[in-house]
């Protein structure tokens, strides 16, 4: 039972950051028509450049207060860079199809990640936690059974960035116009929208969102330069699942991944994650190609 | 004044030329109508005109300024708005959310004045403002669709078969609202197939047959025009 609590808890929590990754996707593909496999390297970005930043940073008396600095450069780092993968790489090609844009997000993957080598070599890199350093202040008690404090950071800021995003989206103009370029790209120029500037926009929003899960998640998973793919998939999954076509169901997604993958480690071992999680994937892929919660579309003709 | 001249327009789809050099003018004030059959190259012309499709050759200019390259969101922002064949209205999206829309790059308090305009034009769409748009009748949809390119306060308003698949009640109900956007000045260029209804609302037309200009004056002599006769009115002489 213990360990079942825990399991749900944690398999929540590092979920919430594929439901980032999965939002950032999500809200890329609506907008621009491209899935973006860059999208797990902003996370990649986003925990590196936290942990980084939160060594300069750091308060020599030991409070946490240079995290939340750290934090923020960290995210609008790697927003700005988000934006530059629009700008040279999509932008240009704008006129090629959807896969071919599909196929220089991958070479933006690449490139991303080996100049990130570059510059931050090939070891992983130590986040200091939100709270809670010292070893008996790392847990609290939910129902009896101990959670680490940092999961719940994870919960918690996720909950307030999905919040803020959805009231971006439905109550702004510019938010309402994203929805519109979603929904009829011509149809929205005509209202004097422009979908490059929407493109731009989604891109830089989808990293930062991808640098937030990547900020949270680094004091529980140490980031190196090679994370960015498997997070990229599992955001792609999470975005899959949910039906690429909806925020809400990227985020169901990412919430369903990770409680699949805590479950197949907590019970069959940690080398089957992988194996079973992206076996998902293949079979919803493979079987109901719209996504787990949406009923296959009639079109009409 | 002229506000808008289209000049030796050539336009189409991949190879296929839709539009074989067509030119026209529209006055400030003026309603002029382009009526023909289907695949006559109304649309082309419009969505040209529009900026959505761009032209093989020719120009297009607005208040003498040449824009024939000029971006579709931008033309919109300059006040030559289209309102498309089919209505296009945001269909998952609320009535205001679409009026808001319409007028994007407005300050929020010319917008706010202008959607009060708007309702007062259409109150079923003041009824309505928090319904979903594709809820309503396609009357209503017309209605919404009109309502969102006046949010922009246009100068041109172009129009594409606004009459498409609508009750008659509910074309009546459009031409009536156009006649109204006439009287109170707006300049339009409606694009329609029923020409009864386009000749209510024009003071000049354009008859265009298979992409280029059949015929063209002032709306009395259309109709009296054995070709426009024969063709789009349905009578026999």
């Amino acid at each position: 039972m213990e360990q079942l609590v825990n399991i749900v808890f944690v398999g929540l929590a590092t979920g919430t950051t594929y439901a980032l990754v999965g939002l950032g996707i999500a809200l890329v593909f609506q907008v621009t028509g491209v899935i973006n496999f860059a999208q797990g390297d902003f996370v990649m970005l986003g925990g590196i450049l936290f942990a980084l930043l939160a060594g300069k940073f750091a308060d020599p008396a030991g409070s946490q207060l240079g995290l939340f600095p750290a934090a923020l450069l960290a995210l609008a780092i790697t927003t700005l860079i988000g934006i530059l993968v629009y700008l040279l790489v999509i932008a240009p090609a704008r006129k090629a199809g959807h896969d071919r844009l599909i196929i220089l997000t991958i070479g933006a993957s690449i490139t991303i990640q080996g100049l990130a080598t570059l510059a931050f070599g090939t070891d992983p890199y130590v986040a200091p936690r939100f709270s809670g350093q010292s070893l008996e202040e790392r847990s609290v008690d939910i129902l009896g059974v101990p959670v680490d404090t940092q999961y719940l950071w994870c919960a918690a800021i996720t909950g307030v960035a999905v919040v803020a995003m959805w009231q971006f989206l439905t109550r702004t103009t510019l938010g309402t116009g994203m929805r519109a370029t979603a929904m009829d790209p011509e149809t929205s120029r005509l209202m004097g929208i422009s979908p490059q500037r929407m493109a731009l926009l989604a891109f830089g929003l989808a990293a930062g969102l991808g640098a937030l899960g990547g900020t949270v998640l680094a004091p529980l998973n140490q980031p190196d330069t090679t994370v960015g793919i498997a997070l990229g998939l599992k955001g792609f999954a999470a975005a899959v699942l949910g039906g690429l076509d909806s925020p809400a169901g990227a985020i169901a997604g990412g919430l369903a991944f990770g409680l699949v993958e805590t479950f197949v480690i907590g019970y069959a071992g940690t080398e089957y994650k992988d194996t079973i999680g992206f076996g998902l994937l293949l079979a919803v892929l493979l079987f109901r190609p719209t996504g787990l919660l949406r009923r296959a579309s009639v079109v009409k003709v | 004044m002229t506000v808008l001249e289209v000049e030796g327009l050539v336009a189409g789809y991949d190879r296929i030329e839709a539009l074989h050099g067509v030119s026209l003018t529209v006055g400030e004030g003026e309603a002029v109508t382009l009526i023909g059959s289907n695949g006559a190259g109304k649309t082309t012309l419009l969505k040209s005109i529009a900026g959505l499709i761009t032209p093989w050759s020719g120009s297009v200019r607005w208040h003498g300024k040449d824009v024939t390259r000029r971006a579709a969101e931008k033309r919109s922002r300059d006040g030559l708005v289209l309102v498309p064949e089919g209505r296009k209205v945001f269909a998952g999206l609320t009535v205001e959310e679409n009026l808001t829309l319409g007028g994007y790059h407005r300050k929020p308090a010319d917008r706010n004045k202008t959607r009060s305009e708007v309702y007062d034009l259409f109150p079923r769409l003041r009824e309505r403002r928090t319904q979903a748009a594709g809820t309503m009748s396609g009357g209503e949809q017309q209605m919404l669709a009109i309502g969102r390119a006046l949010m922009a306060q246009p100068s041109v308003v172009l129009l594409d078969e606004p009459s498409l698949g609508l009750a008659p009640k509910a074309v009546t109900e459009v031409t009536t609202v156009l006649c109204e956007l006439v009287r109170r000045g707006s300049t339009l260029v409606l694009v329609e197939q029923n020409a009864h209804a386009a000749f209510k609302v024009a003071h000049r037309g354009y008859l265009l047959d298979r992409g280029t200009v059949a015929v063209s004056g002032p709306v009395d002599e259309l109709r009296a025009d054995p070709r426009v006769r024969t063709a789009y009115l349905g009578e026999t002489v």
